[in-house]
């Protein structure tokens, strides 16, 4: 994935600039049995923007995108693209449509350009359009030299970069990603979120993603679920600036693990904390009151004497408001680089 | 019907790159060339097994018993293929997820399964045809020939008795996530049709019940009801495909 990516982004206009709502969904509710997966969800999607639905394994995201794609029906409520209302037979709205699965499944038998091909004659492409896209896809995806060899014999990766050209080979308005980079290596990943930040104003992005650091990177708006209900919703920084309290981090040298547990009753003692949290050799101190910590802080660790390598007032991130708002028990679901651990629990 | 013409030629590529239609015509063409051969031999056979112990008198054979014993093997190694290439036809899609690709794009339901039931009918055409060929071919050699309007007709019908038994699992494919459980169905009914085309009354309107009327059309016959059994069977593969359509309307991927 290299080069042509603003040429795709430009090439992707078919809806208009961020005005009313691509996507609506009203008391969305699904029921699997005794699960209940979508609890009356409620979600607005702005015209152009790029959404991201973040939440613990099994909080509904999958079943949400697997609803507002058309391959599944809400026990309740209801959902709409661009006016027009969701259902499992609508081919004429998936016209708009861009789908990427979070585990994409191809004909092993077909080459890679092959099923490009199939893709674009469903979407009504033929003749030097077909050819020309399938090729402006494969070069933009990188799969160029692999386009004639068998799906069967591609890697992960490359079936997920096969998903995304497939997913955007007819320049949708609508695009449902669901974990597009889980499947990527660190330079795939970061073309293909330039790729998404390019289609902002252009298409309409939703964006599913075990990765905090990635929606807080592209996403314009960001939508939290937990337990198949909307914790919250609204713009980036709106949803910053409400729920993310100050926060200091720590990391003390290696081998000092008495005086850094003793450091953190000390710190968890002080009247303006209000959480400390010691995991992977970090310790995160959430405050009250900025100031008073400043000060605070490091008088404590002087006293306790714990060497630190690092002491810094932090941004309040994307993955403070996670932990937040879906509670403690998320931190069990978060790794140390701000990733959410994979659980056994199918998220549909 | 959105997508039809770009999923059959998807569906037919794919029974060509999975072998499925070399094979299935391979063995068509032996059952085809062994049938008018076993016809021919079988007297010779059963007299160097018996030796001398036994004496089995046969009467000498003819072009009749060469298309009785194509239509046997046809209805019964046809029929377990038709069952095989239908059993996985939808349900494995499902399972892999595949349907869930092909389905997020403008293609109809009804189109993606029409596309699989046309791949699959082809494939036994063809594989039909060449059987057809080949037993032609060695009868004329062996015993002399057969009517070719006549014998042509015939295997048209023995086809349309082929679809009708792949139609019977590729519903059950399409109400379920399992190949398995759709060829279960598949031979069920293949049991269950057999044991029914016993009843005269109702015999001859089931796929199997075009039997008859095939080897009247095959042997040069006169005064055989050729249509009302065809029509039967016709509406029986197009009721199957309409249940199957409604079924997979309302499915989830």
């Amino acid at each position: 994935m290299t080069a042509s990516l603003t040429a795709a982004a430009t090439t992707s206009a078919m809806s208009g600039p961020a005005t009313g709502l691509a996507i609506e969904a009203h008391g969305l509710t699904k029921q699997f049995g005794a699960i209940l997966a979508l609890d009356r969800l409620d979600l607005g999607v702005p015209r152009g923007s790029i959404f991201g639905l973040l939440g613990p394994n099994g909080a509904g995201k999958t079943t949400t995108i697997r609803i507002l794609a058309g391959l599944a029906r809400p026990t309740a409520g209801s959902a709409s693209l661009a006016g027009v209302r969701v259902g499992l037979n609508q081919p004429e709205l998936r016209r708009r449509l861009g789908y990427l699965d979070q585990d994409p499944r191809f004909y092993g038998w077909m080459k890679g350009r092959e099923l490009l091909e199939l893709v674009g004659r469903l979407h009504g492409l033929s003749g030097p359009e077909l050819r020309s896209r399938v090729a402006e896809m494969l070069e933009l995806t990188g799969l160029t030299a692999a386009a004639e060899r068998r799906i069967g014999g591609y890697s992960g990766g490359m079936r997920q970069r096969l998903g995304i050209a497939q997913a955007l080979l007819h320049r949708p308005q609508i695009l449902f990603l669901d974990e597009p980079v889980s499947s990527l290596d660190p330079e795939g990943r970061r073309d293909l979120l330039q790729l998404i930040a390019g289609l902002r104003g252009d298409a309409t992005v939703v964006l599913s993603t075990h990765v905090l650091s990635d929606v807080e990177r592209i996403c314009d708006r960001v939508a939290i679920l937990h337990r198949g209900r909307r914790v919250t919703e609204g713009p980036l920084e709106a949803l910053l600036a409400a729920h993310a309290r100050p926060i200091y981090r720590l990391v003390p040298a290696p081998g000092q693990d008495a005086l850094v547990s003793a450091l953190v009753d000390r710190l968890r003692a002080a009247p303006w904390t209000t959480d400390v949290s010691a995991t992977a050799g970090l310790l995160r101190v959430t405050v009250s009151d900025p100031d008073a910590a400043a000060g605070g802080i490091l008088p404590l660790v002087v006293a306790g004497g714990v060497v630190l390598e690092s002491f810094e007032r932090a941004r309040p991130t994307l993955e403070d408001v996670f932990l937040q708002l879906v509670g403690p028990a998320a931190a069990d679901d978060l790794d140390g680089r701000g990733f959410v651990r994979p659980r056994e629990v199918p998220d549909r | 019907m959105s997508g039809f013409a770009a999923l059959l030629r998807k569906e037919l590529l794919e029974q060509w790159r999975t072998t499925r239609l070399p094979l299935v015509a391979t063995v068509f063409l032996l059952v085809g060339l062994s049938s008018p051969l076993l016809a021919r031999f079988t007297p010779e056979i059963l007299k160097a097994v018996g030796g001398d112990q036994f004496q089995i008198v046969l009467p000498t054979p003819t072009a009749t018993d060469a298309y009785d014993q194509l239509a046997k093997n046809l209805g019964q190694f046809g029929a377990l293929i038709a069952v095989l290439l239908a059993m996985g036809s939808v349900a494995t899609e499902k399972e892999r997820g595949t349907a869930a690709l092909i389905l997020t794009k403008p293609a109809s339901r009804g189109a993606f399964l029409l596309a699989k039931i046309v791949a699959i009918a082809t494939t036994l055409g063809v594989s039909t045809a060449i059987a057809a060929a080949g037993a032609w071919f060695y009868t004329l050699v062996l015993f002399g020939p057969l009517p070719v309007a006549g014998f042509m007709a015939a295997m048209i019908l023995q086809w349309l008795a082929l679809v009708a038994y792949a139609a019977i699992t590729f519903l059950g494919s399409t109400l379920t996530r399992s190949a398995l459980a759709a060829a279960g169905l598949g031979v069920a009914a293949f049991i269950v049709l057999g044991i029914l085309g016993i009843v005269p009354a109702i015999g001859r309107y089931l796929p199997a019940g075009l039997g008859g009327p095939a080897r009247a059309l095959a042997l040069g016959q006169a005064g055989v009801d050729v249509l009302g059994p065809t029509i039967a069977s016709v509406v029986f593969v197009a009721g199957l495909l309409v249940v199957a359509g409604l079924a997979f309307r309302r499915q989830e991927l």
